[in-house]
Order: structure tokens, then C-alpha cells, then sequence
């Protein structure tokens, strides 16, 4: 159990994860504007997302789709009836003066994530999942007294995905997002590129002393973007709650934002946390209605997710827990792994993929999607390893110049001259050159010292250039000392 | 001319397809009224070059043997609120007094395809908001109904009292208003004129400046219950740029001007008539039912429990929807500016600067009535509140197939009255209007007589959802039997 040691006591953390997510679909959810990201400023903006006099906004139907599979892929209640809110608020990048959110009735109720940690799995529970429009982008950086604007973001759809606070450790908070990464990409709702905002986090984080039921105030921390920042924002912000504790101080209920370059948080100006949002239903928008025959459609349609596959991987492929787990966090590396495998040993290929491909990738900034080693290539490696065209040993050097050349493991082999030697006859003449040119060590093996045999390996393979299979050398070398 | 400026829309119609007048003709006539008008500030915007551009595409298209059909080359005028291309829309304010719009508002782009002229764009009160005109940037409209010494010191009513008061005057033929709490038909009774507010979802609200959006309805005003039929037909129609319009056929409205009531079953509420009620109104709804029965119509009197809590219901959610849809005038974008030393000074500055003070007491009333603490109390109360009124009409429309009842409480009032009333005293006046208005009911107003110092007296004919016909059906048999033709003395020029 993850504790934070206190003088007066031992302190448990209590985590809750809110999580925006940018619906990946063609237009946004309230207008017929492009949700593409990366286009140039304030070039996908309708009259709707500028709210000017008379818009109205007009439900996205595949914003709802997108909702529903998401919920579906949380093991989580899909609400027949939902309905839209206005949340009031003045800000420049909000044009209309109000998100549209869903307050009183979210089209996703309550489920859960299974995640994996050193302690063992715990199933996280999801409190809901709301639909909602994104703001516009302010940017202050661009001149000295004044702000820019960027419209290009105000309305594209978000699914708000709040957790129950049911983590305990700074790792449970970073798998459970790790997880919910996994799910909406598997299932192609949500791109969940943090580094792009597309997927952006809250944290809310309490502690209470180890035994307490109650729940403390929390904070909220925002301006999270990453995993590795969730876990470190989560401890720090933790262990600053405990010591004003145990300094006797008291934690009030704020948001504070996460500072990675100064590994601290830090109160949000008062005035940013004074909202009142007023919200109340929007009276231009109707509510969802979902049939049954929808939400079973979708379910039909829904892609394994990875919790599925990693059972499967276990079960099907032999795979321990561990790898299953590595392999199917990012359905781009499950896909890799799947189509690597095709005709070779599942459990060499996922050796291959978390060895030397992950190695290379992280070594070199790249990721599976954009790998100069396509997955048909890697396979193809393992397959020339496995009928003894080619060793092991040789194998990585054959990645190698796959990694720099993009090139076919056997265009490599034959054009290197790589291939295994596999001729009794060539291999035996050699042992019978080698043999005679060490006569000395000869005799001490067969007065008994057997390790020199490893030796005569060694040098058989050197002789060779590698190229000898290994077994078939001892097999040979044992046959001429024998004779 | 002033033939041409007394014809009804349905006159100058089928005179025009006689050729026997053109639209540029009709069209010069109403600009030259125009002009002469100018004292009853009628018009924000008048727009004399592109109207006279399209009564002669019209007369082209009519020479060529091509009609639009009844409205083709008819001069009409839209209210400020309605968001036309090229063509100022300022919704009678100041923050948006140089706002260009870029796009048409679905409803008065139904009436430009359906070949009308736009003469421009008339007063309102400000956001519509208000019962008088008063709160409008560019001034108030007078009534051209003059009082007794002769002198134009009435108001027309609103929220659209410059639809009324033009096509009152001879300044338009029809005009497009919108009714939120009863913005068509009051000023549509102080003026002496005709005015529907359809049913809820009847017209697309895409393009028209938002007060509060579950209770906004365009619709027209004019000289008859049959012009207002063409116009509506025109008007109405499912929008899927507008998610609470509703997709279901509009129907032949002017097939329901048949002239025959007999059997229909009308209610009369009997909480309708309150205590110290204006005697010359109350005398115009008796008449009124007595016109009905003398059409053959079964007259019931019939209970609306409900309907005292109308007005204040009215006021907490329109009030409510108001301050959230003016939010979008910020200062940011399209609305006028006045800098600050921060975006909240910005802010600050443009809305109190930009906003007169009976919008600005409605965004702060709705602002109030939705913070925390006190959304409960009153905005869940009063949503619960609307559907047991809701309920009053459904239950009445059990037994009848329509009600009458006063559009407005008093005949139209004078400035100088105006003028030493409160807020709430104002607000008194839309308790006729406020209970369809909930209900989304369709409503129509026309001129049934006159009070005992000369001025227009009109009531409504309430029916049920989408049951547009029926309203049309008993409001033109009452207007026959009125004989209300009287028209307020022509501007001298």
C-alpha cells in the first residue's frame, strides 16, 4: 500500500482523474465546421462556433456515436436519455458566452477500468461520461499588451470522462490513464494525444490519515499533460497536503496549477476559481433519446479492446501477463504485433517487438506507427531465424541495417552474404583445419578438459564469419574428436 | 396612391397578376409613405434602392408569365431582429448598432424566395424586450392612432411595434415580428391590426436575434387574418438549422378561411377576466363572444387554474434564457467595443455602454434567478409551474376547439402614462399573452372594436398545437363579423 509517512501518522492519497477527450469525427459537435487539428488559425470556424446573433447550434449525431462506443468500451451504462446544459462563463475564447455541457443527465453513467499494477489489478470505477464543446484557444504570447484568439478548437466535440476517486497511488493514477488511453484508441474515439491536447487531465487529489473513511477537501490540479506529469503532480501535490497537516494546518478545497518546472503546484488566482456557472438546460438543443437497437448496433461494432486482447494473448498465444499487458496498452503496437506474427512463434515475436524494435524506437523518438521496421519485416526475421537461415547473433545485426534501410530481412542476408552455413562438408573441413592447427589443445581435451570444446566453438564461428549454426558446429566438432 | 396604401396583401395580389398594378408602382407608393411616416419612427433602416431593385426583378418575372405566387412584388417590412444579409441588424441596440450580418435569416429568407420586397428593417424594443418600443437605441415608434387632441403620444406596443405601427400606417403592407411573452399581439391590438404567433416550432428561429429561446416565435402582422395566412404559409416550415423547429407539414392555411364555425366549441377562461378589468376590453370580449355565438359556435366558459402564475413564470425563464443569450455580446467580435484596462474592465465597459437599462435589469434579473442558491427556488419552480400551465391548455383543448380572450389588458397606453409606471406595472400588461406563450400554444390577435376614446381594441383566438387552421377559421369569421375596418388617420405630408 502506498503511504506517505507523517510524524503523526501514516497518510493514504485519494485520487480522482477527470479526463477531456477530443472526439475524433469530421465536424464539430455543434456546428458543420471541421474538428481537424493543426489547420491554420481560425480557418474552421462557422458562423455557429464565432456565436453570432440568431446561430443555433445543431447536434452532431456521430459525436453521440462516438459517446455511447466510449461508454460501451468503459463497461459503463449507456442513459437513454441525456440532455445538454448550458455553463455560463465570460472568457474571449468562449465565444458564446456558455459550454455546452451535460450537468444534470450525461449520456454515460457509471463503469469502470481494469488496471494492472505492481500491487495487482483493481477494477477503477467511472462515475460518468459527459458530452460537451470545446473553447477556443487563447494565445498571449504573440504580443506584448494583447491576446489572440484561435477559434479553430471553440466547438469541437470533448467527452469528459470522470473517474470515481478510487485511486490510492501516484502508478494506479497513471495506469488507470494509461488504460483509458489504450480503450479510446482501440476504439478510434479519441486520438489521445496529450502532447496535442487532445486528451487533457485534472487531477483531484486528497489524503487522509491510513484507517480514516472520510473524504478530505480536495484539490483540484490542473494543467496536466502527461502520465508521467500526472504521477509526478499527484506526489507532490500529496506530500505538500500532508505536511500542512501535520504542521496542523488545514487543506481547503481549491484548484491549484502543476508547475513541472518548478516540481510544485500552485493556487490558481481567486478570482479563476469564483465561478458560479449558473447552468441550466439549453433551451435550443432537445434531448438525446437513444433506442435500445442503437446502443446494441454499436456494441456489435466495437473492436477487442485491450483488456480483452490481453486475455486472449495469454490464453491464445502463450504470452505471460506482463507482455500480454506491454503489447496491448496501444492498439497501434497490438496491431503490430498481430500482423508481425502471422506463420512465427508469437512468444519470439513479442520477444523481438518489446526487445530490439521498443529499444530502437524509444532510442530514436519513433513509435510503432512510423517504424522503419514494418511488421511484416520483423516477422520475416524471426521467421529466417527460426529455419536456420540465419542465427540469433546474426539476426541483430541483420536488424540493425533493417532499422537504418527499411530494407527485407533476406535482401539483407543475401546481399551481405549472411546465410547460415549449413554444408557438413564445408563445416567439417574447417574443424579439420582448426583442429590440426591446435594440436596442443587436442590433447588436453581428450586428457579431459572438456571446456575447451566451447573454445573450438568460438573459433569455428570466428573462422566463419558467424555464419555457422551453432548446434551443428558442436555436432560436427564432437564428431571429428571422437574420430 | 393612397389606394395602393390601403390594399391588403391579398388586394394587391391578385392585382398584381391582373397587371393591373406593378410591384414597382406598389413599392414607390410605400417608400413615398415612408418618407412622409418618418415622424412615427417606424423604421430603423429603410432600404429604398434594393426594395425598388426587387420590385422590378419581381415585375420582370411577372412579365415573363413567372409568379412566386400571392406575396411576389408585396412591400413588406421585417423587424430589427431578424439578421438580414448585407442589411444592418442592430435588434434596437447600440452594442450591435453597426452589425452587418452575413447570412439571412431562414424566415425572411423564406419571404424574399417567396418574391417579397424588403422596404427595411423596423423598431423594436430593444432585444424585444419590452411592451412599448421605449427601450429601443434608436427611440420609440408612434402609434398612428392618435390621441384625443390628435397628436401621435401613443405607443404602439411591442416588442414589435414598428411592425405594427407600419403596417398600421400604411408603411409596409405586412411585416415579420416575433412574439416571446406576447410581442406580436399586443402591439397587433393597440394598432388595429392582425398578428399570429403560430405554435412553437411552426418557423425556424436560425438568424433571428435570440431573447429567449423556448418561448421566441416569428410571425406575421397585417391588415387581415387572411393576409397573415399568406404570409404564415410563406414564413413557416421545418429547419434543421433550428433543432426545436418541428418537422411536420405546414398546411393550407388559407383553405381554413371557410367562414364557417358552426359547432366549433370555444372556450372562455374564467380567470381571464380579473377583477378591475378595463371596462371598453372587457366590453370588446363580450362582443366578441357574441359574435362567435352568432356564428353558430358552441361558447363554454372554461377554467385555467393555472394562469395567475403566468406572468411571473414568464418573467424567471425568459429572463433566464436572456441573460445567457446575450452573453455572446461581449466586445470581442462583431459587437461594438469600449476598451478596459482587463478583459473583465473590457467586458464591463462594452455591456453597461451597450446594453439600455431594461435589458441590462432583465440580464441581472436572469442572472439571479440561475445563481447558486437560488435556481432551485425559482427557475426549477417556475419550469414546473410552465407545465401545469401547459397542462390548463391541454385539458381545455380537451373540450374546445379554440379560446378567446383580450390580447392586452388596456387599449394602447401614452407615453406620459408610460412614462410614471415601474418595471412590474409594465409587465402587467403581457398577462393575457404570457399563458399561450408558455404553452407554445398558436395565438392570434385582430382588432374587434373600439374604445370609448377612439382607439383599437383586439383579441386573441388561442388554439392547439399545430392547429394553425382553427385559429385562422374562427379569428376570420370574428373579423367579418367586426367589420373592423377603421384605419388610423394617414400621416398628412
Amino acid at each position: 500500500m502506498y503511504t506517505i509517512k507523517g510524524n503523526t501518522s501514516d497518510w493514504e492519497l485519494v485520487i480522482g482523474l477527470e479526463v477531456h477527450c477530443q472526439i475524433i469525427s469530421k465536424a464539430k459537435v455543434f456546428s458543420g465546421a471541421s474538428a481537424e487539428f493543426g489547420a491554420e488559425q481560425n480557418t474552421h470556424v462557422s458562423l455557429v462556433d464565432a456565436a453570432f446573433p440568431g446561430m443555433l447550434p445543431v447536434l452532431n449525431e456521430e459525436c453521440i456515436r462516438q459517446s455511447v462506443k466510449t461508454g460501451l468500451g468503459l463497461n459503463a451504462k449507456i442513459n437513454k436519455y441525456s440532455r445538454f446544459d448550458r455553463k455560463n462563463y465570460f472568457y474571449a475564447d468562449l465565444p458564446q458566452g456558455y459550454q455546452i455541457s451535460q450537468l444534470y443527465y450525461p449520456i454515460v453513467g457509471e463503469g469502470f477500468i481494469e488496471v494492472h499494477t505492481s500491487e495487482g489489478d483493481r477494477k477503477i470505477g467511472v462515475e460518468r461520461l459527459h458530452l460537451e464543446q470545446d473553447a477556443g484557444k487563447s494565445i498571449h504570447d504573440m504580443h506584448p499588451t494583447k491576446s489572440f484568439i484561435d477559434l479553430n478548437r471553440s466547438g469541437v466535440g470533448l467527452m469528459e470522462i470522470v473517474s470515481k476517486p478510487d485511486m490510492r497511488s501516484p502508478e494506479e493514477a497513471g495506469e488507470y490513464l494509461r488504460q483509458l488511453r489504450a480503450i479510446v484508441r482501440a476504439l478510434g474515439t479519441c486520438d489521445g494525444n496529450m502532447d496535442e491536447g487532445s486528451m487533457r487531465c485534472d487531477v483531484n487529489v486528497s489524503v487522509r490519515k491510513v484507517g480514516e473513511t472520510i473524504l478530505r477537501d480536495r484539490v483540484e490540479v490542473k494543467n496536466v499533460n502527461s502520465v508521467r506529469f500526472v504521477m509526478q503532480a499527484i506526489e507532490i501535490e500529496a506530500n505538500r497536503q500532508v505536511e500542512v497537516y501535520e504542521n496542523g494546518g488545514t487543506v481547503r478545497q481549491e484548484t491549484r496549477l502543476f508547475d513541472p518546472n518548478n516540481n510544485e503546484t500552485r493556487p490558481m488566482r481567486s478570482k479563476e476559481n469564483a465561478h458560479d456557472y449558473r447552468y441550466f438546460p439549453d433551451p435550443d438543443l432537445l434531448p438525446v433519446i437513444l433506442t435500445d437497437e442503437y446502443i446494441e448496433e454499436i456494441r456489435a461494432s466495437l473492436p477487442e479492446l485491450p483488456e480483452a486482447k490481453k486475455k486472449r494473448y495469454v490464453s491464445e498465444l502463450g504470452l505471460t501477463d506482463y507482455d500480454a499487458h506491454v503489447l496491448t496498452l496501444d492498439v497501434e503496437t497490438s496491431r503490430y504485433f498481430e500482423e508481425a506474427m502471422i506463420g512465427q512463434d508469437p512468444k519470439k515475436v513479442a520477444n523481438w517487438v518489446m526487445g530490439d524494435l521498443f529499444g530502437y524506437l524509444n532510442k530514436n523518438g519513433l513509435t510503432v506507427s512510423n517504424s522503419p521496421v514494418s511488421a511484416k519485416n520483423l516477422g520475416a526475421l524471426v521467421g529466417l531465424i527460426a529455419d536456420g537461415t540465419i542465427s540469433g547473433k546474426i539476426a541483430k545485426d541483420v536488424f540493425e541495417i533493417m532499422a537504418e534501410t527499411g530494407k527485407e530481412p533476406a535482401v539483407i542476408v543475401e546481399e551481405k552474404g549472411l546465410k547460415q552455413e549449413s554444408d557438413t562438408g564445408a563445416i567439417e573441413k574447417l574443424i579439420e583445419e582448426i583442429l590440426s592447427a591446435n594440436q596442443d589443445k587436442v590433447a588436453e581435451i581428450k586428457a579431459g578438459k572438456d571446456k575447451l570444446k566451447g573454445w573450438f566453438v568460438g573459433q569455428i564461428m570466428k573462422a566463419s564469419g558467424g555464419k555457422v549454426n551453432p548446434a551443428l558446429a558442436n555436432q560436427l566438432l564432437d564428431k571429428k574428436l571422437a574420430e | 396612391m393612397t389606394d395602393l396604401i390601403n390594399l391588403h396583401i391579398s388586394e394587391a395580389a391578385d392585382l398584381l397578376a391582373k397587371k393591373e398594378i406593378s410591384s414597382v408602382e406598389l413599392t414607390r407608393a410605400h417608400l413615398a409613405e415612408m418618407e412622409k411616416g418618418r415622424v412615427l419612427n417606424a423604421y430603423i433602416t429603410e432600404t429604398p434602392e434594393r426594395a425598388m431593385a426587387d420590385a422590378e426583378v419581381s415585375d420582370k418575372r411577372r412579365a415573363n408569365g413567372e409568379s412566386l405566387g400571392a406575396l411576389d412584388g408585396i412591400p413588406i417590412a421585417n423587424k430589427d431582429l431578424y439578421c438580414t444579409k448585407d442589411v444592418r441588424t442592430t435588434a434596437a441596440s447600440k452594442i450591435l448598432s453597426n452589425f452587418l450580418p452575413t447570412y439571412e435569416s431562414t424566415v425572411t429568407q423564406k419571404l424574399k424566395d417567396a418574391g417579397t420586397v424588403m422596404l427595411g428593417k423596423v423598431n423594436t424594443d430593444q432585444f424585444a424586450m419590452g411592451g412599448s418600443t421605449r427601450t429601443s437605441y434608436f427611440g420609440e415608434s408612434k402609434n398612428p392612432w392618435t390621441d384625443a387632441n390628435g397628436e401621435y403620444a401613443l405607443t404602439p406596443g411591442g416588442s414589435s411595434g414598428g411592425s405594427a405601427a407600419a403596417v398600421a400606417a400604411g408603411l409596409c403592407m405586412g411585416a415579420t415580428g416575433s412574439d416571446t411573452g406576447g410581442s406580436i399581439r399586443q402591439p397587433a391590438s393597440f394598432c388595429g391590426i392582425t398578428g399570429i404567433k403560430p405554435t412553437y416550432g411552426r418557423c425556424s428561429r436560425w438568424g433571428i436575434v435570440a431573447f429567449a429561446s423556448s418561448l421566441d416565435q416569428a410571425g406575421p402582422m397585417a391588415r387581415s387574418v387572411k393576409d397573415c395566412a399568406i404570409m404564415l404559409e410563406s414564413m413557416a416550415g421545418y429547419d434543421k438549422k433550428d433543432s426545436t423547429s418541428v418537422n411536420t407539414p405546414v398546411p393550407n392555411y388559407l383553405s381554413a378561411l371557410t367562414g364557417d364555425i358552426r359547432g366549433k366549441k370555444i372556450g372562455v377562461p374564467k380567470e381571464y377576466r380579473m377583477d378591475g378589468m378595463n371596462e371598453d376590453v372587457a366590453k370588446v370580449w363580450d362582443k366578441g363572444i357574441q359574435f362567435l355565438k352568432d356564428a353558430g359556435a358552441e361558447v363554454v366558459e372554461i377554467s385555467m387554474p393555472h394562469t395567475k402564475y403566468a406572468l411571473p413564470v414568464y418573467y424567471i425563464i425568459a429572463c433566464a434564457e436572456a441573460s445567457s443569450n446575450l452573453s455572446r455580446y461581449d466586445g470581442v467580435r462583431y459587437t461594438t467595443r469600449v476598451e478596459g484596462a482587463t478583459l473583465d474592465d473590457m467586458y464591463k465597459n462594452t455591456r453597461t455602454d451597450g446594453f439600455g437599462d431594461e435589458v441590462i435589469r432583465r440580464i441581472l434579473l436572469g442572472t439571479f434567478v440561475l445563481s447558486a442558491g437560488f435556481y432551485d427556488a425559482y427557475y426549477t419552480r417556475a419550469q414546473r409551474v410552465r407545465r401545469l400551465i401547459a397542462e390548463d391548455f391541454k385539458k381545455a383543448f380537451e373540450t374546445v376547439d379554440a379560446i378567446v380572450a383580450p390580447a392586452a389588458p388596456t387599449p394602447a397606453l401614452s407615453f406620459a402614462d408610460m412614462a410614471n409606471m415601474d418595471p412590474v406595472s409594465t409587465y402587467l400588461g403581457d398577462v393575457f399573452t404570457t399563458p399561450s406563450s408558455l404553452a407554445g400554444v398558436p395565438a392570434m390577435a385582430l382588432p374587434v372594436g373600439m374604445s370609448s376614446n377612439g382607439l383599437p381594441i383586439g383579441l386573441q383566438i388561442i388554439g392547439k398545437h399545430f392547429d394553425e387552421n382553427t385559429v385562422f377559421q374562427v379569428a376570420d369569421v370574428m373579423e367579418k363579423s367586426a367589420g373592423f375596418n377603421l384605419m388610423p388617420h394617414r400621416v398628412k405630408g
